[in-house]
């Protein structure tokens, strides 16, 4: 019993010997190969010959050559461990073969000491890898109209103050956030109502918000005949307080509606959409077309035209001044914070989200024409498409660059705005 | 309540670089708008290229930071000239919404990823005042009682930095009561009026922009000095609205205005935040209010900095030193 289980033992060294030796062996053995690149060239899964790859190193030293056996099979032996680009020659495919992408021709490869790389020239259908430029601009025009007709709106009631009062609101960008933000309080916060209901409501608030500032501080400043700058310091204040109390409150992270977070893309054609954004399009271009027609048709929009364009004539013809500026005061806020909650839904709601905004709603009011409704929703499309389509070109990052580099290209080629009259400028 | 810290804290921030920085941007402002009339929104832009100038020509460049300065101000002239050739026969507003906009286009390029090999992007600069401080000579250790203290190194930028408000201070004083200041103040008052005498406004408020612009820039270098280096968060469009906090506290169109403007603003920024801070750590209050007041301090001194603005503007336009016969500048 004693020798058999010796006898096992025994037995059992040995394999564990041979096995090691054989680890350590194959070890060594790929070791003694060195440093290589190889690979097998499959074209629908057949192996494909006679397939010429070549192999540089850092310096541009060719090291290497192959062609591809009759498995498809080729290796290249380097001279060691660095950076080396194997280059497939396209000319030796066979007729009808080609790579996948193009752009995969040349791969650059570092090789670390005793590795064989394995490198994979992939042969098929060239496919597109990712959109091309004409599918990303596609892209980008869709989004530019998108974020355009939103910014068009949240603009509108900055460029009709102005037209109203001369005052450039800088509180402006504070409405947008306070619209997004309290719907994403009544939406996902306290009380969980739907997020149409939710911004229903919060449009509603930040229109009385915005009345209650004209009509409790901004129509008695008026009445102590402060100058415009003086109005401006005032808003620059109200934004202040507004953007901080706001961050208090909210925080300073990035938060969204609980509705309509998630969507499946609709594609039409290049085109490619979230139902609620095609909804955000719709439901602003709808608003914007109303205000459009408000102003020409309804009797307060006309009284709202009359003062922008002389607000003494206006004022000696019987139409009451401060009512009108009231009723924009009120309704270019709801405006804005109806922006705010689309801006909310596509992106996200932060507190910054509306100061951000606000140089883009200068450049969209300066580039309309500072002071009229229709120039800023121009302005506001114009500015909403360059800066998307710059994205297709340049870093995302910089996107704004290109929006308010067209403001100043506007004010140096034509001052007035694109819509503005000559002698508004003075 | 421990008000000798309070008191110390915001003594030290009133008296300490920030507000010397301010002070300088400050006087800036005074001479584009209180004197010139220009409503310049972004003299944040003028401090960063002073700051990014001096910065890169150290860091990046690896040249001497007395080579950096004069290149950081450089940048400065060709900013204000850029901005002003094409802006300035314009009415006020489009100035202003052209200012904003071009200081916030030179942040978003300096910070993107395309200019991280000059400008290092989001990461900013290090290390480019060590030559400003071999010339400290003061010795080592901190000068002051309670919090109201500073470092040495503190110390030597406050002493350069304050140095340079009163030459700055008289420098512009000196420009306003010259032939050159007189027709400056006129244009403010009347731009037609002094076309009609065949002077070219636009060449003096130019010139006006100038001048302040450099300024600003200079306020720039001493927050790259005392920092020893920079990043782009610092020169975001908010800090052109404190300029103008701490110019419209002192008062438009004096020459202590901006000055004591500054002093005041952060004496009371730093003020209010070091009570909100001695306030939530006394354990006086409920905790949900002390809770809520923990790290709020930074956004509650600034909500009330815009509660100060409005009743400032409500009941004393004028700031501290302003006249009210001045409040009509410019729009």
């Amino acid at each position: 019993m004693s020798n058999a289980r010796s006898l096992r033992s025994v037995v059992a060294l040995v394999a564990v010997a041979v096995l090691s030796l054989f680890l350590f062996g194959s070890a060594q053995a790929q070791d003694g190969e060195g440093e290589a690149f190889s690979g097998t060239l499959r074209f629908g899964g057949e192996p494909v010959e006679g397939v010429r790859i070549s192999v540089v190193d850092a310096a541009g030293e060719v090291v290497g050559e192959a062609v591809t056996g009759a498995d498809g099979r080729w290796r290249i032996e380097l001279p060691g461990p660095g950076t080396y680009r194997a280059t497939i020659d396209t000319d030796t495919l066979p007729k009808g073969v080609m790579l996948r992408d193009p752009e995969r021709q040349t791969l650059e490869v570092t090789v670390t000491a005793g590795r064989s790389r394995p490198l994979i020239f992939a042969l098929g259908e060239p496919v597109s890898r990712g959109p091309n430029v004409g599918e990303k601009l596609a892209q980008a025009v869709l989004n530019g109209v998108k974020f355009g007709l939103i910014i068009a709106m949240c603009a509108i009631g900055l460029s009709l103050i102005f037209g109203l009062t001369g005052l450039i609101n800088f509180a402006h960008g504070e409405l947008v956030t306070l619209g997004a933000i309290l719907a994403w309080y009544f939406n996902a916060d306290t009380f969980g109502a739907q997020l149409i209901l939710a911004g229903v409501l919060a449009v509603v608030v930040a229109g009385a918000a915005g009345g209650g500032v004209e009509f409790s501080l901004l129509r008695p400043l008026r009445a102590r005949r402060l100058g415009g700058f003086q109005f401006m310091v005032v808003t620059i204040g109200l934004s202040l307080l507004a953007r901080h109390v706001m961050l208090l409150f909210f925080g300073p992270d990035r938060e969204r509606y609980i509705d309509y977070a998630l969507q499946a893309e609709w594609t039409f054609g290049p085109f490619a959409v979230t139902p609620r954004d095609f909804t955000i399009m719709v439901l602003s271009a709808v608003l914007l077309i109303a205000v459009a027609v408000f102003l020409q048709r309804a009797r307060t929009g006309k009284a709202i035209r009359a003062v922008a364009d002389n607000p003494e004539l206006a004022e000696s013809s019987g139409i009451d001044v401060d009512r009108v500026v009231l009723f924009v005061w009120a309704a270019g806020a709801a405006l804005a914070a109806v922006g705010g909650v689309f801006f909310g839904s596509v992106e996200a709601v932060d507190w910054l989200m509306g100061f951000r905004l606000l140089l883009l709603m200068f450049a969209a009011v300066v580039l309309g024409g500072l002071g009229t409704a229709y120039g800023a929703m121009v302005g506001g499309l114009l500015i909403g498409l360059v800066t998307e389509v710059s994205t297709v070109w340049a870093s995302p990052e910089i996107k704004a660059v290109f929006a308010l580099g067209v403001l100043v290209l506007a004010l140096l080629l034509r001052p007035q705005g694109l819509l503005g009259q000559r002698e508004r400028i003075g | 309540m421990e008000f000798d810290v309070i008191f110390g804290n915001a003594a030290r921030a009133g008296l300490g670089p920030q507000a010397a920085i301010f002070a300088l941007a400050a006087i800036g402002l005074n001479l584009h708008f209180g004197y010139a009339g220009l409503l310049n929104f972004g003299q944040v832009g003028f401090m960063m290229l002073g700051a990014y100038g001096t910065a890169i020509m150290v860091a990046t460049w690896g040249g001497s930071l007395w080579l950096g300065i004069p290149f950081g101000l450089g940048l400065c002239v060709a900013f204000a000239l850029a901005l002003g050739i094409p802006t300035l026969r314009l009415r006020s507003d489009y100035f202003a919404i052209t200012t904003i906009a071009a200081a916030e286009i030179l942040r978003l390029l300096i910070r993107s990823s395309p200019a991280t090999d000059i400008t290092g992007g989001p990461f900013g600069l290090q290390a480019i005042a060590n030559s400003f401080f071999d010339l400290n000579f003061l010795p080592d250790g901190r000068f002051g009682w309670g919090t109201f203290s500073y470092s040495s190194n503190q110390l030597w930028v406050m002493i350069v930095a304050w140095i340079l408000v009163v030459l700055c201070s008289a420098l512009v004083l000196a420009l306003i009561r010259s032939p050159w200041g007189r027709v400056v103040r006129a244009i403010r008052e009347d731009e037609d009026a002094v076309l009609s005498l065949g002077k070219n406004t636009v060449a003096y408020k130019l010139q006006a922009l100038v001048i302040g612009g450099v300024i600003g820039g200079l306020a720039g270098v001493i927050d790259a000095l005392q920092q020893s280096g920079v990043g782009s968060e610092n020169f975001e469009p908010q800090v052109t609205f404190f300029a103008w906090a701490a110019l419209i506290l002192g008062g438009l169109a004096t020459t202590v205005g901006p000055v004591v403007g500054a002093v005041l603003f952060w004496f009371l920024r730093e003020g209010v935040e070091s009570f909100i801070r001695e306030l939530s750590e006394q354990g006086w209050l409920p905790d949900i209010l002390a809770d809520f007041l923990d790290g709020a301090e930074g956004a509650i001194s600034i909500a009330l900095m815009g509660v100060g603005l409005v009743a400032l503007m409500a009941l004393r336009p004028q700031g501290i030193f302003g006249r009210r016969r001045d409040l009509h500048l410019g729009t």
